[in-house]
């Protein structure tokens, strides 16, 4: 490339001028469509979790009082972007009725990254198949080597006209010892 | 900071290059005209950034595609800046690469050694078609679909491999998810990767050749930086405030949503015939008009193939005497032509009734579904296309033109807003069984007239005689009686408008019930509430409710309606001439049953 021959356009001042304002309409060129994406990006950011309410999982009947927990989904509306589905399976619960009679409910998700639990009756135990978390039957961490940092997440469950069980079902962010709702 | 920088410069060589970047020679000094090949660059680069971004939120494929678009346009913050940036980009583009293109032949900037330059330039402009032609259809609204899929079915005229070229692009034998997922690796991949490889060849090429300048210079040569750079700055800034400005105009003069259309989603069964290519492919599509039958392949491909081949040919052309001057001459006559096509085709649409409809029924169409897909039920796993489908504001007045209007009117016109070229011979339904239209059923001095009886065999039946004589010469105490009377048949009908009013006068409804047996005398001819063998007339019970019209419309014939004394109706749903989705999607039109807006009118922005 030849050196070009310098004009000294009206002098330095007026060329310092012109680089300003040169780099400031620059720096609007490019902020503007990056600002524009980037709020699009963001976006989720503003959005939260439906607050769900209790939903009806199934009856006292399906249900004996034997302390053995049993699996069950369950079934409500569900929003994913632009479409909306209704009573859909959105979860899954360990419910079960101690001996004495008291009802407790477990949501199966592994509160260490998320995979589902499984109940194993011969052991008495929910082990989760992905990092071997276990988890004693009333959601407590069984053995101490568990990657787990809390127990499984027990959930508000309560009985409705006698014999409708209802589960107010909720998810809790992963890897943290305190239950955090998503 | 300097020693990270001379660090980074003793292996990158970044002073260098940012020097030759911003020192480039700019001979005869900064000027405008030079400025249209930043404006392209800087065009581009906004369409990487958006699309970018577009593409985190958009999903090809037949059921998601215009939904996400939809969710993109109307649920994410700044969802519409960022799509209508990408769209009127992509206009902005086509503007701006005209004008390059001319400057580039006035200004013989084409001449050797500058061929290959030139040549890059075409190939890109080719490429910037090419991702019009697919980013239009990737909305899958009614638009995008339908003028795709006639651009691409003129590929079938190409000789020999044709029909395989289109099955190729289009991923199968019809339009779908191949389509889109296809389009969209051509639209978001194999473009702009393209085009990033033979935009580094052009610019790179310019750089080794050089500003082409235009003589006589005016001022000494000067560096790039920072007069020119300041220029092209001011005219991308053009650029950006024009397209910003015709995003929120709607806003500014207080005429709807900011940003850029979306029309209904794609229906393959639902014929456009608004269907037209983008303004910059019109004249195209006027040029094709004038080639009959199997010549289409002249007008679609030889003819644009030649002039193509002519412009690349440029640079041979302008070493002859006068070649430049043939070559500007050229050019214009070529961007003339183009214009008064595309004004020959913008005017052909603007007279041709068809598709002004068209184009109506499209806006409302799209304003409809907007309405429904934002509704709390949302958009089905089906996709929106079933929306409007399923929704009786839409089909009702479709079905209603096409199997109805032979006889009946809706407000005096076809149900869509037109005029029916058939004289009504039969009652006007809009309003049917309300209190309304039930009081000049009964009213002695409308009955007989064409909006009720008047035009049909019953215009001289039971009915209009039992009106014209015995209503008309009522006491006023037994013309209240007949008023109780119609609010409770009124009632059977259980109208959406008249449901409010109705949970209010339940007691007035059951009077007229009773009056309605013992009272006025419509007991005497028809069965309500109880069954009566004897009854001459239609069953009024549940009257105007949905069943009672579905079933009516399925067969007027039937012994609970008109029996042997039904006039011309059809049985649509017993001679199958509609079939029970679209019997209930009229009865529910009918009926004013459906989500939202008051009525299709009211839809009409």
């Amino acid at each position: 490339m030849s050196e070009p021959n310098q004009c000294n356009c009206g002098g330095d001042r007026r060329g310092f001028l012109k680089k300003i304002l040169a780099s400031a309409i620059g720096a609007v060129l490019t902020l503007v469509p990056a600002a524009a994406g980037l709020r699009v990006l963001l976006d989720p950011l503003r959005r939260k979790t439906a607050a769900g309410g209790a939903v009806l999982v199934t009856s006292l009947e399906a249900l004996p009082a034997d302390d053995v927990p049993r699996k069950f989904s369950v079934i409500a509306d569900r929003e994913d972007a632009w479409n909306k589905f209704q009573r859909v399976p959105v979860g899954a619960v360990y419910l079960r009725r101690t001996r004495g009679g008291k009802l407790e409910a477990l949501n199966v998700v592994c509160p260490h990254a998320g995979c589902f639990v499984d109940f194993n009756a011969a052991k008495e135990k929910f082990i989760c198949p992905c990092h071997n978390s276990s988890f004693a039957m009333d959601g407590k961490i069984a053995d101490a080597s568990s990657p787990a940092a809390r127990g499984l997440d027990s959930l508000e469950v309560e009985v409705r006209n006698e014999r409708e069980v209802w589960v107010k079902f909720q998810n809790f962010e992963a890897g943290k010892a305190k239950k955090i709702p998503v | 900071m300097k020693r990270i920088l001379d660090w980074l410069d003793a292996r990158v060589g970044w002073r260098k290059l940012t020097h030759e970047a911003l020192y480039e020679n700019v001979p005869g000094g900064a000027r405008w005209r030079y400025a249209w090949g930043s404006t392209l660059v800087f065009c581009l680069m906004v369409q990487f950034v958006t699309g970018i971004f577009l593409w985190m939120n958009y999903a090809p494929s037949s059921q998601t595609a215009w939904e996400s678009v939809w969710y993109i346009q109307n649920q994410v913050a700044g969802g519409w800046l960022l799509r209508g940036l990408h769209h009127m980009f992509a206009h902005a583009m086509i503007v701006l690469m005209a004008l390059h293109l001319m400057q580039v032949v006035i200004d013989g900037a084409y001449k050797a050694p500058r061929e290959l330059n030139f040549w890059t330039g075409l190939v890109l402009l080719q490429l910037v078609f090419g991702l019009s032609l697919t980013g239009y259809l990737l909305p899958w609204d009614q638009k995008g679909f339908w003028a795709t899929k006639v651009a691409t079915n003129l590929l079938a005229a190409v000789p020999v491999v044709g029909p395989a070229l289109l099955k190729l692009v289009i991923g199968g034998t019809d339009y779908g998810h191949h389509t889109l997922t296809r389009f969209f690796a051509l639209h978001a991949g194999v473009l702009p990767g393209a085009m990033i490889a033979l935009l580094v060849a052009h610019v790179a090429l310019f750089r080794r050749h050089g500003l082409t300048a235009k003589l006589p210079k005016r001022k000494p040569d000067a560096p790039f930086w920072q007069d020119q750079v300041l220029k092209d700055a001011v005219a991308c800034l053009a650029v950006l405030v024009t397209v910003l400005f015709i995003l929120v105009k709607p806003r500014l003069f207080g005429h709807g949503a900011p940003g850029i259309e979306l029309g209904a989603p794609a229906d393959p069964t639902e014929p456009f015939s608004a269907a037209r290519p983008d303004w910059y492919f019109l004249f195209l599509f006027q040029f094709l008009k004038y080639f009959p039958g199997q010549s289409e392949v002249l007008g679609a491909f030889v003819i644009p193939g030649l002039v193509f081949g002519l412009i690349a040919l440029m640079p041979f052309i302008g070493r002859w005497k006068l070649g430049h001057r043939f070559n500007v001459w050229f050019l214009f006559t070529l961007l003339i032509g183009a214009g008064l096509l595309t004004v020959a085709a913008l005017r052909e649409d603007g007279t041709n009734a068809t598709y002004v409809t068209a184009v109506r029924q499209a806006d409302r169409d799209a304003e409809r579904v907007r309405e429904l897909a934002g509704s709390p039920a949302g958009i089905p796993v089906s996709g929106a296309v079933t929306l409007l489908r399923n929704d009786p504001l839409t089909q009702g007045p479709k079905i209603f033109s096409a199997k109805c209007v032979s006889c009946h009117r809706f407000g005096g016109h076809d149900g869509l807003g037109g005029v029916p070229k058939d004289l009504q011979s039969a009652s006007d339904l809009k309003g049917f069984a309300s209190r309304e239209w039930l009081t000049g059923l009964l009213d002695p001095t409308r009955i007989g007239t064409t909006n009720y009886f008047g035009a049909t065999r019953h215009g001289s039946g039971k009915m209009v005689k039992f009106v014209t004589k015995k209503v008309a010469a009522f006491t006023p105490e037994k013309r209240e009686q007949l008023g109780k009377v119609i609010v409770a048949v009124s009632a059977e009908a259980g109208l959406k408008s008249q449901r409010e009013v109705d949970g209010r006068e339940v007691k007035l409804i059951e009077e007229g019930r009773g009056l309605f047996v013992e009272g006025v005398g419509c007991a005497e001819c028809h069965a309500f509430h109880k069954p009566d063998p004897d009854a001459s007339g239609p069953d009024l019970t549940g009257y105007g409710s949905r069943a009672w019209l579905v079933k009516f419309i399925s067969d007027p014939a039937h012994a609970d309606f008109y029996g042997e004394r039904n006039d011309r109706m059809p049985a649509f749903g017993k001679d199958g001439m509609l079939s029970a989705e679209q019997i209930g999607l009229v009865a529910d039109w009918l009926r004013g049953e459906w989500y939202g807006a008051e009525s299709v009118e009211a839809l009409k922005r």
